[in-house]
């Protein structure tokens, strides 16, 4: 153990491990494909393949690649509306949610800072805000429709570029992760330091002033903080909405390779979900970081 | 008319019921151009009494006035070198001071408020340091900045709170040095609030103790009548010096110290009667209850 931990092999090692252990597993579960020589009823010698396993409707690795890999290979191919690469998909995905995200962010964060400078204020929305928090996006999407059921813009050739259904995705993506951003502004603006609102004062700065040079600058590493865990919920709400209104995108795509009875391309886009989860909450930690030494 | 005058001044912090009055009856004057230190203990409040100063707190009772006018609100004309520095940690040095100058000079030209930052800095030696964040900055350089920031407003009175509390002993000794000779230089009024008696010597017109909380008051003021430049050499041995320390030192552990509180309660001594061992100690399962004296109604003692 000495030896690999000196070569900083442990951090390289023990994740190859934890994947290992994870292939296993999933191979156990979706089992093997086996050619078994059998004699049907009429004396003839056939060959008949049979799936072992604990859940033989689950692809195994081996298939699952072979059935995603002209979607990874060709990534942003685009065949038809619903048959598009892999990166194509993940590209659709990723403009909505950024959509709906910058929506959240826009209306989140001065929400955010009146619930953190006013006691009242807050007092006020604390209860709506609790209640309305830990709603589903499955419950908020249907809402957005009887909301937006009139919004209905159409291009030159009559065709609705952006309708009800477009409204009531961003609705819900937006409301959804909308309340980290607000919850960690209004507790970033209440943890401002007396001292800086002393010099504010003494210094007789504006009201404005106060808040773009003291308040804004002291909460920006709490804001961060918020606005990463909202792109994460953001993220995780688009597969709910894409199934719902069957758009072109990753979640999308899952749903129709399942009612397709595809079932690979399912943990295709399951892995290419969470590999993209990653990689926004890396993106945003990186830029949280950058405030957290300010 | 007094300069800075403070009269009968009160402040308790905390709701009606559970209030502990911090300071009582204040009452002290400020010359124009005067260099006041006031010491006292910690927690004693003088924070607070820079607070009201500053306009940052209101009096319970009583007034604060500059030149006869009442201190409703802050004001720059008022700087303040805060405690704990409190510099903005996402400007540098140059923006700090540099705020402060923009908002009290805003009709200056964009050259003449740089020149005015500029001159500050280099008054406390930190042209060097222009361009760092105050997190690269040692605390007595921080310190500086501070001090620079209210300079640079030229405002007609420095209220300064332990501006050199958190800082090592040599440090010290050189910022004391550099307040003094910056004092010297224009004789704005200062008021300097310090816990070291010395620091006072070394520094100040005159000094006024605080004494210990709650219910701090100010104690009969002493004037340091030592030529400047004071050398902290003599600091130990010099007449002069050992006298004022005296008359502050005797305020200070005498009448207006620790007060000892009286605290009255209830004794009561324990009057378990002995077990009789010869008794089961349960009965039915449950276990006897320890006799009392205070409890018994009938005691049978052997004679
Ligand atoms: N905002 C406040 N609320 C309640 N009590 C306070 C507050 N500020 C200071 N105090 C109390 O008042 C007393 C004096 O505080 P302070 O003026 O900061 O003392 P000093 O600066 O002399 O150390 C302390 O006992 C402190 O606990
Ligand atoms: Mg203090």
């Amino acid at each position: 153990m000495a030896f690999i931990k000196r070569y900083k092999l442990d951090s390289l090692l023990l994740p190859l491990i934890g994947l290992g252990a994870f292939l296993m597993l999933w191979l156990v579960i979706a089992g093997r494909i086996e050619t078994r020589k059998a004699v049907d009823e009429f004396g003839d010698p056939v060959t008949k393949t049979v799936k072992t396993g604990i859940s033989p409707d689950l692809p195994t690795p081996g298939e699952t690649w072979k059935a995603s890999k002209p979607y990874l290979v060709e990534p942003f191919a685009k065949r038809g509306e619903l048959d598009q690469g892999i990166l194509a998909f993940t590209k659709l995905s990723l403009i909505l949610v950024m959509q709906g995200y910058l929506i959240a962010l826009l209306i989140g964060t001065p929400l955010g800072f009146f619930l953190g400078l006013s006691k009242a204020f807050t007092k006020a929305m604390d209860p709506i805000i609790q209640v309305l928090r830990p709603v589903s996006p499955l419950a908020w999407f249907p809402l957005g429709l009887v909301l937006f059921s009139s919004v209905k813009l159409m291009d030159g050739g009559g065709k609705t570029v952006f309708g009800a259904s477009d409204a009531a995705a961003l609705f819900t993506i937006a409301i959804c992760s909308m309340w980290p951003a607000v919850m960690n502004t209004a507790v970033g603006v209440r943890a401002v330091p007396q001292d800086y609102l002393n010099v504010a004062k003494v210094l007789k700065l504006s009201k404005a002033k106060t808040l773009f040079k003291v308040l804004l600058p002291a909460t920006l590493p709490y804001m961060f903080t918020g606005f990463r865990l909202s792109l994460g919920i953001a993220w995780l709400v688009i597969v709910a909405v894409e199934m719902l209104t069957g758009r072109p995108g990753v979640g999308g795509f899952l749903w129709q390779e399942y009612n397709a009875g595809s079932y690979s391309r399912i943990i295709l886009c399951i892995l290419t979900i969470g590999v993209v989860g990653l990689v926004l909450d890396r993106l945003m930690s990186l830029v949280e970081a950058r405030f957290k030494t300010a | 008319m007094e300069f800075l005058e403070i009269k009968g001044v009160s402040k308790g912090y905390g709701l009606p019921g559970s209030r502990t009055e911090v300071l009582r009856d204040i009452n002290l004057s400020v010359e124009e151009g005067e260099f006041v230190a006031i010491v006292g203990y910690s927690g004693a409040g003088k924070t607070t009494l820079i607070s009201m100063i500053s306009g940052l707190l209101k009096a319970d009772s009583g007034s604060v006035k500059l030149r006869g006018e009442e201190i409703m609100e802050p004001s720059p004309e008022r700087a303040v070198v805060f405690q704990n520095y409190s510099l903005l940690p996402w400007l540098t040095v140059f923006e700090n001071v540099a705020l402060a100058v923009e908002q009290v000079f805003p009709a200056w030209s964009q050259a003449k408020q740089r020149e005015q930052v500029e001159k500050y800095l280099a008054m406390v030696n930190l042209t060097p340091a222009a361009g760092k964040l105050p997190r690269e900055l040692s605390g007595g350089m921080r310190q500086r900045v501070s001090v620079a920031r209210a300079l640079a407003t030229e405002a007609k009175i420095l209220l300064l709170d332990e501006p050199l509390g958190a800082l090592d002993a040599l440090t010290r000794a050189t910022l004391q040095d550099e307040i003094v000779r910056i004092w010297e230089q224009d004789r704005r009024t200062i008021v300097l609030i310090t816990n070291d008696v010395d620091e006072g010597i070394l520094t100040a017109d005159r000094i006024i103790p605080l004494s210990a909380g709650p219910g701090a008051t100010l104690g009969p003021s002493v004037a340091v009548d030592i030529a400047r430049p004071r050398d902290r050499r003599a600091l130990n041995h010099d007449p002069a010096f050992k006298h004022v320390r005296k008359q502050v030192l005797d305020y200070l552990l005498g009448p207006g110290g620790r007060q000892k509180t009286l605290v009255s309660r209830k004794l009561s001594l324990p009057d378990l009667l002995p077990e009789n061992l010869n008794e089961p100690r349960t009965l039915f399962g449950v276990r006897r209850k320890p006799r009392r004296r205070s409890e018994e109604k009938l005691e049978t003692v052997e004679v």
